[in-house]
């Protein structure tokens, strides 16, 4: 976040999480999380896409390039998917890709796959909740910028 | 043909006249036997009533002993044997933490990779037809009620033989030599099993109810594949008859007696002349 | 040069609680792309949306971010008020700051920080989106109805009605279904057949029906509006233009012992034959396996009698083509086959019922036919075994269903209210006789449904029995009938003359093969899947298909007839119009770059991407590339995933789009 406004106090490190969410499902379930005023940290970005099967995993690793502490993607339970099966292929590719990334040295441990559907408010509160205070936890990720920078990209 | 064999404590035991039975035919048959060597007591209705993991220990070990010795397969005449080992190798065969737990106490390495059998199934194997072929005589005269008790065929997720609630597997096999099985009510009805003991009047109740069925609808003698039924229904028939003022007189065979006299076998050699019930 | 209007909602207190409206407006106009930013407290209302309005001529907007509650409340809304000024409405995008923003995040200064990142991330899209028109599908105005029961005759009159034409297409050699053998109906005791007959008479006269029985959907093309169908129709061996149905050929007809589909196997019939007297067409049909002339050569005494000269022995299968823009399938059920070995993975069924070994332990279907007055016994419920009247009848629910071990955990619906009617038709007709039901829980939810189950109790006397049946055994030519009643306590043997089963209610056979062939998914136990269960229970995620009565779920001739008719309206919408609109927000293919690999075809849920091929002037193929159909694509971005290319993309979630988002966090 690069307003002055979102400067957290000098020492606190607020993490950057950017969320890849599916249209029907995640979206309506962080928007019921809305509509029952519960609250959790507002240190996510939400991406609205409209299936997880839209998504291509370098878009994991663009959300790194930017600064992203973490990234969350997450879409309709399987099975349930609003486009039938477009979440089978996100998971799939997530089974892939992890070994692709632990191979790479990204740390995958930065790397959330939840399935939250349009009912699960609650649900979208805990695994923001979770997430934010887990990456709180490790720390800003460097290693991917600090690559950037070396590489003046 | 070789196969593992699991003997059990009642065939060693009061039930010997059931090996005797088991071993000639089979060896009539062609099959041959390998008993597991030092085996222990599959733990029967006892272990399961009193600790969940000696229930699964207990017949663990025998698999494991199987699978030591390279036997893929295993029979277990005794059908509360059979069930209790399949049970255990059921449990086992899908829980790795399971498996490295259960060999750590039995002392052997279990994965449960052994097939159980019930006698039928070996007969089965072996192929009624073949069966069929090798006998020298036919069993005209016998109209047998085929008993197949609690375990053979249940639980069925256990067992996974036959049709759970009217099998036919021994009609099958005793059509094709000759016999006319009758068609009665209580082929899965329990005898009373090991309450033989603690709970006679239950067990006569239970036989007597068995006996009546059977004779009503025809049967000239009574079939079963375990010790305990044959010892509730044989052994106990005179017990009946004098507490029901019957005059049951029903032989009752196992499976194996009746394979084995289609195959030419003296009674004798088949340890006929031990049961209480004799043929007149 | 972009020139993007980004407009903060207040919402009242909603979002101004949290949210610094004044100073996110302010920080907004500042991203690149802005050209203005505005406020208002309820940009949704007239006032608002006339803000909005004014705004976009006055710039000359470009391009329109609204920050305020979520797109699945308002984007319609904004996008309307944007087409009214004569802006794409595809160029709206808006930013939650409200759901995702105001309402959960309390702390001010962190709640407006966000609302400006995702207000960023909107305009970043913004600037990357097309103008873009909604497609247009040519639609065939003529329906397809596959299954000729009530939901297929319901479904078929009412397009009909609304001069429509539609084919109907029936497997068995009439319509009817299951209702057509039916005795009476709950909750009115309606003679089934009198209040079908007249329907299905409506539908053989109908001049917008095109009828064709003893037919099957061979196979399906095509696209929502456009489908190409083949149907097979099967050699029937009979002229039925010519044939009169006078019946003098199956009185003469030799083969008598097949046993009858209508009577559930508990009478026979000829191999010449009308499967009931109400049939529809009312014209015989023969069976080819059962026809001495067409298995052996021989016979032919039912030409010799036909005076219509309507007998065909040489009648072979025929392939019928129609285009149809709409298609509802409708093909009912079949009742579980009780003691038949179980398929894999399910435990064989009720062998200790004794169903097929014991004559007197019926079906519940089988007892409606003996209760019938068409029936193999005229009416009068005799025993299968003697023909004698039985006099203790035991009827035992739930056969099959909520049940696990069988593998059919859902409940059948209809059963207890079938029970119920069984045990007061059966009083009716045996006045000395004594029903008992054995039930798990009485589920009788329709309207006078409850009152129904009540007056077999208390004015039929049929004793209800809590508790399941364990065991059926014969003795003495009567059914021991074991069981328990768990109200008393007590276990309970019945010595029953007739036992009937209300067996489960399962799709009817072959349903998975048809709905492969319609792209229609099915659960796993073959009922096809609607929509959405509570909002789109009708249709199906396949464009241009509908479902209605018992092959989605279990139920009763009220809720078929419901569906039916509610299908038909979503065809009739469908067709209100002469073309189909959908959103355009789908994917397309760049051919150029297309190196024709077809990964995407094989992931796309919708088939929607089909193999085109690339000629040159000569007509010579140069290559093959994808193309997606615009009629089909429902948008979800599978593809774009999939694409080792890079050439096939999303509108409204393109790669551009996509990217910009995400650098926009930086």
């Amino acid at each position: 976040m690069t307003t002055p406004a979102s400067n957290p106090p000098a020492g606190e490190f607020e993490p950057k999480i950017v969320a890849y969410v599916c249209n029907w499902c995640t979206y309506l379930g962080a928007d019921l999380a809305g509509t029952n005023r519960l609250e959790y940290p507002a240190n996510v970005r939400i991406i609205r896409l409209p299936c997880t099967g839209r998504i291509d995993f370098n878009l994991i690793v663009k959300a790194f390039e930017i600064g992203a502490d973490a990234v969350l993607v997450s879409g309709c339970h399987p099975g349930d998917c609003h486009y039938t099966s477009g979440n089978y292929h996100a998971r799939r590719r997530w089974i892939l890709f992890r070994e692709l990334l632990a191979t790479l040295g990204i740390e995958t441990g930065r790397v959330h796959f939840a399935w939250i559907s349009a009912a699960e408010g609650k649900k979208f509160q805990q695994v923001i909740s979770e997430i934010t205070s887990q990456t709180r936890d490790l720390g800003p990720y460097r290693a991917y910028r600090e690559i950037c920078e070396i590489c003046e990209v | 043909m070789e196969i593992g064999y699991y003997p059990g404590c009642a065939l060693h035991g009061s039930s010997n006249d059931y090996e005797m039975s088991v071993r000639a035919c089979l060896a009539a048959l062609g099959v041959r036997l390998r008993e597991l060597d030092d085996w222990i007591c599959c733990g029967a209705t006892a272990a399961h009533s009193l600790n969940r993991k000696l229930a699964v220990a207990l017949p663990a070990r025998n698999l494991g002993l199987a699978e030591r010795d390279g036997m893929h397969e295993v029979l277990a005449p005794c059908p509360m044997c059979s069930m209790q080992l399949m049970k255990a190798r059921c449990l086992l065969s899908a829980d790795a933490a399971l498996q490295d737990e259960i060999s750590a106490i039995v002392e052997v390495e279990v994965r449960g990779t052994t097939r159980i059998c019930n006698l039928i199934q070996i007969f089965q194997q072996v192929g009624y037809e073949r069966i069929r072929d090798a006998a020298v005589q036919r069993l005209e005269a016998c109209r047998p009620a085929c008993y197949y008790g609690c375990l053979l065929t249940r639980p069925p997720g256990v067992v996974q033989f036959d049709d759970c609630e009217h099998p036919t597997s021994m009609e099958t096999l005793l059509s094709e030599l000759g016999a006319a099985p009758v068609e009665w009510n209580y082929k899965t009805e329990c005898c009373g099993a090991g309450m033989t003991m603690a709970n006679e009047a239950t067990i006569l109740e239970l036989g007597h109810r068995i006996l009546s069925n059977a004779a009503a609808h025809g049967a000239n003698c009574l079939v079963v594949a375990c010790p305990m039924c044959h010892v509730n229904l044989d052994m106990k028939q005179a017990a009946v008859n004098q507490r029901f003022a019957a005059a049951h007189d029903m032989v009752v065979y196992y499976l194996s007696d009746l394979v084995g006299l289609a195959l030419g076998l003296a009674p004798a050699a088949l340890g006929i002349p031990r049961h209480f019930v004799v043929r007149k | 040069m972009a020139r993007i209007g980004v407009f903060t909602c207040w919402c009242g207190e909603n979002i101004a609680r949290n949210v610094d409206v004044q100073s996110v407006a302010e920080q907004a106009a500042h991203l690149p792309g802005v050209r203005c930013s505005r406020v208002h407290k309820y940009m949704c209302s007239d006032p608002g949306q006339k803000l909005i309005r004014d705004t976009i001529a006055a710039e000359q907007l470009d391009g329109v971010v609204i920050a305020s509650c979520s797109p699945h409340m308002h984007l319609k809304t904004f996008r309307k008020a944007a087409e009214h000024t004569g802006l794409n409405p595809y160029l709206v995008e808006m930013a939650n700051i409200r759901e995702h923003c105001s309402w959960v995040h309390p702390e001010r200064a962190r709640a407006t920080a966000k609302a400006v990142d995702l207000i960023r991330v909107a305009v970043a899209k913004v600037r990357h989106n097309r103008a873009l028109e909604p497609i247009q599908v040519p639609v065939t105005r003529k329906a397809l109805v596959i299954g000729g029961g009530v939901a297929g005759i319901q479904a078929a009159l009412d397009i009909a009605d609304a001069g429509v034409p539609v084919t109907l297409v029936e497997r068995e050699p009439s319509i009817g279904g299951k209702m057509a053998g039916l005795s009476e109906t709950f909750p009115t005791l309606d003679c089934s057949q009198c209040i079908l007959t007249p329907r299905m008479v409506e539908v053989a006269q109908h001049p917008n029906i095109t009828l064709y029985t003893c037919s099957e959907v061979e196979q399906v093309a095509g696209y929502v509006g456009n489908f190409q169908v083949t149907i097979r129709k099967r050699a029937r061996y009979i002229d039925i233009d010519k044939c009169t149905g006078c019946g003098q050929c199956w009185n003469v007809c030799p083969s008598k012992k097949t046993p009858s589909e209508f009577d559930y196997g508990l009478g026979t019939r000829t191999a010449i034959y009308a499967p009931f007297p109400q049939a529809v067409p009312a014209r015989p049909v023969i069976d080819r396996d059962a026809c001495l002339r067409l298995t052996k050569g021989r016979c032919g005494l039912c030409v010799k009698k036909c005076q219509a000269g309507a007998i065909r022995f040489e009648d072979q299968d025929e392939l019928v083509g129609e285009n149809v823009g709409a298609i509802i399938v409708a093909t009912g059920y079949q009742l579980y086959e009780i003691g038949k070995p179980g398929e894999p993975g399910r435990i064989a069924g009720y062998g200790e019922y004794g169903y097929g070994r014991y004559p007197d332990v019926i079906s519940s279907l089988q007892f409606e036919r003996l209760v019938s007055a068409s029936g193999p016994t005229g009416g009068e419920i005799r025993r299968p075994s003697d023909g004698a009247i039985p006099k203790t009848v035991v009827f035992i629910s739930c056969v099959g269903s909520r049940d696990n071990a069988k593998g059919l955990s859902y409940c059948s619906k209809i059963c207890c209210m079938v029970n119920a009617k069984h045990t007061m038709l059966y009083k009716h007709k045996v006045h000395d006789g004594q029903a008992h039901v054995f039930y798990m829980d009485i589920r009788a939810g329709g309207k006078n449904y409850d009152e129904f189950v009540r007056r077999a109790i208390e004015q039929d006397g049929a004793h209800y029995h809590r508790g399941r049946v364990s065991k059926i055994t014969q003795e003495d030519g009567r059914l021991i009938v074991r069981g328990v009643d768990t109200l008393a306590g007590e276990p309970l043997t019945i010595a029953a003359d007739l036992v009937v089963l209300a067996a489960a209610m399962r799709p009817a056979a072959g349903v998975e093969e048809l709905a492969q062939k319609v792209n229609v998914s099915y659960d796993e136990f073959g009922f096809l899947c609607e929509s959405h269960p509570k909002l789109r229970p009708v249709e199906t995620n396949a464009a241009g298909v509908f479902v209605c009565g018992a092959c989605q779920g279990p139920k009763d001739i009220p809720e078929s007839v419901t569906q039916a008719s509610a299908a038909a309206g979503k065809v009739l919408l469908m067709f209100s119009r002469d073309r189909l609109y959908r959103e355009p927000e789908i994917a397309h293919v760049q051919e150029s770059a297309c190196a024709g690999c077809f990964t995407c075809r094989r992931g796309c849920p919708y088939h929607a991407i089909d193999s085109a091929e690339i000629r040159d002037r000569q007509g010579q193929l140069v290559r093959r590339v994808a193309r997606v159909n615009p009629g089909l694509c429902m948008g979800c971005g599978t593809c774009v995933a999939l694409c080792l290319s890079k050439s096939i993309d999303l509108e409204g979630s393109s790669e551009q789009q996509v990217y910009a988002m995400v650098e926009s966090l930086r």
